[in-house]
């Protein structure tokens, strides 16, 4: 009897990986050209700023063949993505810095926040799925949506003010703001990220559960959840393992677009909390025509974006093995 | 005469669908001895389905609701059972193959697992021992190179060898009966031959009971021994196989029969069951089967017919029992 034709299960997941990795490379390339073009293509003059308005024609002339603005958009894009490339980056206008340690410092901030935000979306959005799929249309199930549609409306720096009022003002837990520093205070920097992850969490959520909810109730009316009852499997078998593997891939994608926005910064909270993020830096960055910090940041987030793609890529691979064939 | 090995005694599955309350199942009663092949025939939507799937408790609740009746194995009713009472018979005791195999087994774990799993859940046994059983079970359906065939997924087999797993996962516990709800009726038809002889072959070796479920009168031809025949929702008619083929009582049997294709008998057009199956939430006054029967007269329309004993061991749910010469001679 012919058999159906079979791939090896490691090279079939090598050629997965290889075939994801030219993709994101390609796609890393085109980011990169695309965010220069933009901030190139923008009117305002970085040396006219940073002189000001009463600059002599020379005094520009010199500072713009100092940064390099007088040169061709190519030999400006190659001089920047070769820099990027060779580990030199571009300094920073108002910080004197490079731009490359300035977001490196910021990232200790803005990633553990991130991450602190996804792990508080997991862990209240999978259990709170779950449970209102399995009780579809019943006073707990209704109880959640409500809840899920009360986060979905609540802007994020809204619920990080009530946070603050309560926790920091009110019961004087938490610092009501600022960042002392990883080296400096362990612990009261990790206290000090808790309500503002907290916050952006809660409302990714609101968003998650409802997408675990209608995600585990396709999967539970499917021929193989029936089997797994008919086998005589505990229930919490069919539901965690044969039912919400199945329906963790959809979950997945949203988890990881929400994972990238939130490692590019997130812009309103870290302000409500005086955070020393990623967002609030290009948030001053923009307002400063700070031009090498803005453009390192806007690619840094585009490609944290498309990295975090590329991971999620794997975990669908992980999940099914369907996907690593096609 | 010999005990039953499961008794289905008056049950009633309804179900809460938009346009009110289907009547899926209305007072089903039969049973099923130790080692026999009973076929359960009807057309889709008759009921069949929604019977074997009460046994286990597997009618999904809302929108169905066992209704009244009782489903009693080893001497208790298993409607009357708590959950997990039910779900130690479910894969051990008794087990059930569905129709579909494509979409059946679970696509993110390899088929390894899944057949190893009812042991490890009913018999207690460790990953590994019950993986090597789970071996000689893929092997035993002859699945070729089966131990190359552990680690793969459902997507990787066949209709016929994602059967064959489905059969394997069912038998693993030496279930003492197998409910298999039309377990060839996605398959090609060269792959139905060979996948029955297996469950025959396989049933005889294991001395246990099949109920199988089938509109396919071919199928049951070959490996029942006694038929139950169902329309919407009821039971019409139960005899032994043989004389269902020869000598059906019930005009819908007949009709079923009738509908068959036949080697060797090519009389140009299939002759068809004129009308269509009633509608399950409307209440019907008398015989269910009577808007399309060439035989109906007055009392069909207005007074349901009980199951009238026929013969020894056959029933049969219609006026002409005691009305015989209504029967029309040439329909």
């Amino acid at each position: 009897m012919p058999l159906p034709s079979r791939p090896p299960a490691i090279p079939a997941m090598t050629r997965y990986f290889v075939k994801k990795a030219i993709t994101l490379l390609i796609l890393l390339f085109l980011v990169s050209i695309t965010v220069f073009a933009v901030l190139f293509a923008l009117p305002g003059d970085p040396a006219q700023i940073i002189l000001g308005i009463n600059a002599t024609p020379e005094t520009l002339a010199n500072l713009r063949a100092q940064l390099g603005l007088d040169r061709s958009f190519s030999a400006q894009y190659f001089g920047w993505i070769g820099g990027l490339l060779t580990g030199h980056s571009s300094m920073s206008i108002n910080y004197d810095m490079p731009v490359f340690d300035l977001i490196l410092s910021r990232l200790a901030v803005t990633g553990p926040m991130a991450l602190m935000a996804m792990v508080f979306a997991v862990v209240i959005s999978l259990p709170l799925g779950i449970y209102a799929a399995r009780r579809q249309n019943r006073t707990g199930d209704v109880t959640v949506m409500f809840f899920t549609q009360l986060g979905l409306a609540t802007p994020e720096f809204w619920l990080g003010i009530l946070l603050m009022l309560l926790f920091a003002v009110h019961w004087k837990l938490f610092s009501a703001g600022g960042f002392p520093g990883w080296s400096a205070d362990f612990i009261g920097s990790f206290k000090a990220l808790l309500l503002p992850a907290f916050a952006l969490g809660v409302i990714r959520a609101a968003i998650l559960t409802r997408l675990t909810r209608s995600s585990m109730l396709d999967v539970l009316r499917e021929d193989y959840v029936r089997t797994a009852r008919a086998k005589g499997l505990r229930e919490r078998t069919v539901v965690y393992v044969h039912a919400l593997r199945n329906a963790l891939v959809p979950v997945l994608t949203i988890l990881g677009l929400q994972l990238g926005q939130l490692l590019a910064g997130a812009i309103i909270i870290e302000n409500v909390y005086y955070l020393p993020g990623l967002g609030r830096l290009v948030f001053q960055a923009i307002g400063q025509r700070d031009l090498p910090v803005v453009r390192d940041i806007v690619l840094f987030m585009a490609a944290a974006v498309v990295v975090v793609n590329f991971v999620v890529d794997f975990a669908y691979a992980a999940l099914d093995p369907r996907i690593r064939v096609k | 005469m010999t005990q039953s090995l499961l008794e289905i005694k008056d049950l009633s599955v309804y179900f809460d669908v938009p346009e009110g309350v289907a009547r899926a199942v209305d007072g089903v009663s039969f049973n099923v001895l130790p080692g026999e092949t009973l076929a359960l025939v009807g057309e889709s939507g008759c009921g069949k389905s929604v019977t074997s799937m009460s046994i286990l408790g597997l009618i999904p609740s809302p929108p169905g609701r066992i209704e009244r009746g009782r489903i009693i194995y080893s001497g208790r009713n298993l409607l009357e059972e708590k959950e997990e009472h039910l779900r130690r018979i479910r894969g051990n005791e008794i087990s059930m193959i569905f129709q579909e195999p494509m979409t059946s087994l679970n696509p993110v774990l390899s088929i390894g697992r899944q057949v190893a799993e009812p042991l490890m859940v009913h018999r207690g046994l460790s990953r590994e021992d019950a993986t090597a059983e789970a071996l000689s079970w893929l092997e035993r359906v002859r699945i070729p190179a089966a131990a190359k065939r552990l680690e793969d997924y459902p997507h990787q087999l066949s209709g016929g060898m994602r059967q064959r797993v489905m059969i394997a996962m069912a038998l693993v516990c030496q279930p003492r009966l197998l409910i298999a709800d039309e377990p060839t009726t996605a398959l090609d038809v060269t792959i139905q031959a060979q996948v029955l002889t297996l469950m025959h072959s396989l049933k005889e070796e294991l001395g246990m009971a099949l109920m199988l479920i089938t509109h396919d009168l071919g199928v049951v031809a070959q490996v029942a021994r006694r038929v139950v025949v169902m329309y919407a929702g009821q039971v019409v008619e139960e005899a032994p196989v043989a004389d269902i083929f020869d000598n059906p009582f019930h005009p819908y049997t007949q009709g079923l029969l009738r509908s068959m294709p036949r080697l060797g008998q090519n009389k140009g057009r299939l002759a068809e069951i004129p009308g269509t199956v009633p509608v399950l939430t409307e209440t019907i006054a008398g015989c269910r089967f009577a808007p399309r029967c060439a035989h109906q007269f007055d009392r069909c329309r207005i007074e349901a017919p009980p199951l009238f004993e026929i013969a020894d061991g056959r029933r049969a749910r219609c006026w002409l029992k005691r009305y015989p010469d209504r029967r029309k001679a040439h329909v």
